[in-house]
């Protein structure tokens, strides 16, 4: 029996992208492109199965084994800091973490800053290694409007565009660190299934340096 | 009694196998007590996988912790002064937070240390047992090793600081090839010496073959020959399909040094097995031998392989106050005797999955239901 490589990607508009990255690779499964709602898809003959997952939990999917390989945002990995292989930058989904305020925010020293974020680990990191106090908010969607009501002085959050924060009336401060989507893999499966994921891998690499996608 | 080995669990039979292979090659078991002073673990706070210990007040008033770690208790307790090498082997329970759902743990640990004199044949041997440890789990299973030292000298060479330095040698453990290149360029470290790295951690394949590749990328060095030394015997003593050179095993510098080395079983999904040298925490625990040691992690056992037992006993007898217990016994004596499991109840529990019901009356024992 031969053994399938198991990959998750991200539901969305990056998911699509990197699916046509693995296609191009030689990793097809024409049943994907069906407008359905199921998340599983397989291609015996390729020995691929594809399954849709929200886009913060592939880490999770990968590090526990459930998926061979996956593709998601550095965010992530910096965020929950998974133990895995990260194999590949895909320089697709590029955006960046950022520390974003009210334009006419200056940073007091003399008291604790309050950070609202979804990226706490990261908040946290880049804050300590500054130096600097900080108090964290953890929220989960609508950041934006968290220093427009004094919930908080600052935003740690992902920046594509910067339209969002422009129609808040927010600026961008600091950029903590570029994101772009990365190709990680299991540590373990990695281990008996190197070959397949080395050839996709090169494939990708080719792909990247070419700027195809 | 004999015993049915058929009852017992993946992680106990896997206990009973590594005691005897390393009962064989001369390890004694090191028996210890559950608890430990914490003192032991504040010192080496970093050294733990997890910070978080649990912690009790003795009746003397100490402070107490149950052991999260068993390789410290050993060092403390080993003999520093006396000559050759100490060799033992543990099966303890450890406690540790387990990454993720922030809650102690208890984990099923076998491992051995080899403390003293410790000789390229003391590394050889640590090396082959745990590659024959995985073996007795799984035929299908691979030990990466990987040899720190090789990877400093190279960073010496370049005179590269700790603070990239460890950038870089965390972006090595995840085969982070792209990163490595950031960092260079960040630090504006020599394209030459990040494209060195970056084939060190791509290697892979026949072990023969990655040697030599090293040997072009890193030159000629003591620990190159060592590390050659040792991938041939172990090849020679019929290893060489399960064992691959990987430098993306990395380990902190602060503690370990050398040798480094983890093992996988297809299956799980995680490391089973983890182990090294560990000179520069001997040292910091003020002893003067080297050391070398792996641990095995049963818990990862418990799921692997695991069938679903169909039935939770062959059969179940129904009785009541009326019936013969001498009679029931009797029933029960031949089943069991049989090979059977059998259970006796006045009313079948809901959910009880069972092959075959008997019900025993006056006239003895007799069948109500067949499932297989």
């Amino acid at each position: 029996m031969k053994t399938m490589l198991n990959v998750a990607l991200p539901k969305g508009r990056l998911g699509q992208k990197v699916y046509d990255m693995f296609e191009k690779a030689g990793f097809e499964c024409p049943s994907i492109k069906e407008n359905n709602r199921k998340l599983i898809f397989e291609n015996e003959e390729k020995c691929v199965r594809y399954f849709w997952v929200k886009p913060s939990d592939v880490a999770i999917y990968v590090e526990r084994g459930a998926a061979d390989i996956g593709v998601c945002g550095k965010d992530i990995l910096l965020e929950y800091e998974p133990d895995i292989y990260e194999l590949l930058d895909l320089q697709i989904g590029k955006c960046r973490m950022a520390v974003a305020a009210k334009k006419d925010f200056r940073d007091d020293t003399r008291s604790t800053l309050k950070v609202a974020t979804k990226f706490q680990n990261i908040a946290k990191n880049f804050y300590s290694k500054k130096g600097r106090d900080i108090d964290i908010i953890h929220l989960n969607g609508s950041i934006e409007i968290a220093p427009i009501l004094d919930l908080s002085d600052v935003i740690v959050d992902i920046v594509e565009t910067g339209a969002t924060l422009k129609e808040n009336n927010l600026e961008v401060f600091d950029t903590i660190v570029p994101i772009s989507a990365r190709l990680i893999a299991n540590k373990a499966n990695y281990k008996f299934k190197e070959q397949e994921i080395r050839r996709l891998t090169d494939d990708l690499t080719k792909q990247v340096s070419e700027g195809e996608n | 009694m004999s015993i049915n080995y058929s009852v017992l669990k993946n992680d106990e039979i896997a206990i009973f196998k590594m005691r005897s292979l390393y009962k064989k090659y001369g390890y004694s078991q090191f028996k210890m007590s559950k608890f430990e002073e914490y003192d032991l673990y504040v010192r080496n706070k970093n050294y733990l996988v997890s910070e978080n210990v649990i912690t009790f007040t003795d009746t003397d008033g100490k402070l107490m912790a149950l052991k999260p770690d068993v390789t410290l208790s050993i060092i403390k307790n080993c003999d520093d002064n006396m000559k050759g090498v100490t060799k033992v082997f543990y099966d303890e329970n450890v406690y540790r937070v387990s990454k993720g759902t922030e809650s102690f743990r208890e984990l099923m640990q076998v491992g051995l240390e080899c403390i003293g004199d410790v000789d390229t044949y003391c590394i050889y041997e640590v090396i082959m047992l745990a590659l024959e440890s995985l073996k007795g789990i799984s035929e299908e299973y691979v030990l990466d090793i990987s040899d720190m030292d090789i990877l400093y000298e190279l960073f010496d060479k370049a005179e590269i600081d700790s603070k990239p330095r460890k950038e870089i040698i965390k972006c090595i453990g995840e085969k982070n090839t792209h990163g490595i290149d950031l960092i260079c360029k960040n630090y504006s470290i020599d394209s030459s010496f990040c494209n060195k790295l970056k084939k060190l951690v791509s290697l892979f394949g026949d072990v023969d073959e990655v040697m030599r590749e090293i040997r072009d990328i890193v030159g000629e060095s003591d620990s190159i020959t060592q590390l050659e030394t040792i991938v041939n015997l172990l090849s020679k003593a019929g290893y060489k399909d399960n064992l691959r050179i990987d430098f993306s095993v990395v380990s902190d510098a602060n503690y370990y040094n050398g040798f480094a080395f983890k093992g996988f079983i297809k299956g799980i999904s995680t490391w089973i097995l983890s182990g090294g040298q560990y000179d520069n925490l001997m040292k910091k625990m003020k002893k003067n031998s080297k050391a070398i040691g792996f641990a095995l992690y049963l818990d990862l056992l418990e799921r692997f392989n695991e069938e679903v037992e169909e039935y939770d006993v062959d059969t179940v007898i129904l009785y009541d106050e009326k019936s013969d217990i001498d009679a029931l016994n009797d029933a029960v004596k031949m089943l069991t005797s049989g090979g059977k499991s059998v259970i006796c109840l006045k009313e079948v529990t809901s959910g009880l999955k069972y092959k075959q019901l008997l019900r025993q009356n006056e006239r003895g024992v007799e069948i109500i239901e067949n499932n297989a």
